[in-house]
């Protein structure tokens, strides 16, 4: 299953790195709108990595800081 | 987009502008110079007989010059409720020493052994700076803060964002660093050591307290794709140091590999590594059909403790119309199980390190939700959302499923 889903992350980017458009800054309409945004619920993110922070063994990845907890 | 509107077409061109120089950018926006953008949250999470914690959030964005904001949040956190002790059911009742040695519990014939003691208060501050320092060169500089009665965590972050090609890639470079300290009820056992079973006798301590410290670095590239489609590629390397033990958790001893019998020192305290290297891939994308938006992450995560983990997270926010969205998640994460993880130990065998924490087994855990929001003005906004969380067993070990209950209600306004 993850062979299929790591082909298809790496033909996803080869696909966008070949078709990547220079956009204009005042072609920036769609992405400037809050929902587009890397992060656009940032509430909802806090709370899930705290979540996951605590019920998994994995961190990182998105962004660096944040703090620590006892998350017995 | 309202086109009808020159301001909120600035406002969101500025927006756009701030948010690519950011790998890490934040997006309740502030109307105006003056305004505060508001975010509150209340978070109802619960797992079936076990912990329940309800978390109050409130994040507040104010922009104090061009292109420069503070964004400050505080969080309180409360937990009740049992947690697993890390020892494994057996066909007889068992009697366990809480962790303050003070008192017992017992667990019923046939039951996976819950701590039921935990009862905690947490409260956590963090403060950021958003501060552009060149036309193309943006920082974000933050302080964190959090206090429990038995855990206190301090941290600072930094991250540089440099924009390129006509604003159209951002590379950035990010350093965090937390100093924890813990000061656990009855102190910090003697790892692999005896866990007293009644309350006459102490079990063997190494102090009151100790710390660890978390360092991380990222490094990350942003790119426009196209008008509708943004990407993130990154990659953390993070370095833990110092007490990374569980003071709670225990292992059940046996009296042979294939026996469910105890042996004679029954429960020993865990011990974990005093030392962790752990790296992330991590790529997320967010593309607009029409109106509607998928946002789609992936992260590889791998460490010297011989963890590694896959996590998919989508979410597709469908637009209903008249102000109203509906945002389907599912979330999926598989992990393959520490080195030293023991489902329960054989007696006569005891190794170095080793934990029974199911979080250090091989598990998956699946999360499936629905959010819906409705925009009840220019700046204020009302959602709720719903989700089941399933973690279960990947491997030998035979822990029983955990499933909780994901409740969440938001509310967004500017004054």
């Amino acid at each position: 299953m993850f062979k299929t889903i790591i082909s298809a992350v790496l033909f996803s980017l080869l696909a966008g790195g070949c078709s990547l458009q220079n956009v204009q800054p005042w072609e920036r309409d769609i992405l400037a709108q809050d929902k587009m945004q890397l992060d656009p619920y940032p509430v909802d993110s806090y709370l899930d990595d705290h979540i996951y922070y605590s019920k998994e063994s994995s961190t990182g990845g998105a962004g660096v800081g944040g703090g620590g907890c006892g998350c017995n | 987009m309202q086109l009808t509107n020159p301001p909120q077409v600035r406002r969101k061109l500025a927006l756009a502008t701030a948010s690519l120089l950011g790998a890490v950018g934040p997006a309740a926006q502030a109307a105006t110079a003056d305004d505060w953008a508001i975010d509150t949250s209340v978070l109802y999470y619960s797992e079936d007989s076990r912990v329940t914690a309800i978390e109050p959030v409130v994040r507040a964005r104010k922009a104090i010059g061009d292109d420069e904001y503070m964004t400050y949040r505080l969080v309180v956190d409360s937990l009740t409720g049992s947690s697993a002790n890390g020892a494994i059911a057996t066909s007889s009742p068992q009697t366990f020493t809480s962790p303050s040695g003070n008192a017992t519990y017992t667990t019923p014939a046939n039951t996976t052994p819950l701590d039921p003691t935990f009862l905690d208060t947490r409260v956590a501050l963090n403060a950021e700076w958003e501060k552009p320092l060149s036309r193309y060169l943006k920082g974000f500089f933050a302080i964190n803060a959090s206090s429990e009665y038995d855990y206190t965590s301090l941290g600072v972050s930094a991250t540089l964002a440099r924009d390129f090609n006509n604003r159209n890639t951002t590379v950035s470079a990010g350093l965090s660093y937390n100093l924890d300290t813990i000061e656990p009820v009855g102190g910090i056992p003697d790892g692999l050591t005896a866990m007293p079973t009644t309350t006459s006798v102490q079990k063997s301590t190494l102090g009151s307290s100790d710390d660890k410290t978390v360092a991380d670095l990222l490094l990350g590239v942003t790119q426009v794709i196209d008008r509708k489609t943004l990407m993130q590629f990154n990659y953390t390397y993070g370095m833990d140091d110092g007490y990374l033990t569980d003071p709670y958790k225990i292992l059940s001893v046996v009296t042979g590999p294939s026996s469910e019998t105890l042996a004679a020192m029954p429960y020993l305290y865990e011990n974990r590594p005093d030392s962790r290297a752990r790296n992330a891939l991590y790529w997320k994308t967010v593309h607009q059909f029409n109106e509607d938006v998928i946002n789609f992450s992936y992260r590889y995560y791998w460490d010297d403790w011989g963890i590694t983990s896959h996590t998919l997270d989508a979410r597709y926010r469908y637009e209903m119309g008249g102000g109203h969205y509906l945002m389907p998640h599912a979330r999926y994460y598989l992990q393959d199980k520490a080195d030293f993880y023991n489902y329960k130990l054989v007696d006569g065998n005891i190794p170095q390190y080793a934990s029974a924490d199911y979080r250090l087994a091989d598990l998956s855990t699946t999360t499936l939700g629905l959010k819906y929001g409705i925009q009840l003005s220019n700046d204020s906004e009302f959602s709720v959302r719903a989700e089941m969380m399933t973690q279960q067993s990947e491997g030998d070990a035979p822990f029983p499923d955990v499933d909780a209950t994901i409740l969440q209600l938001n509310y967004s306004f500017v004054f």
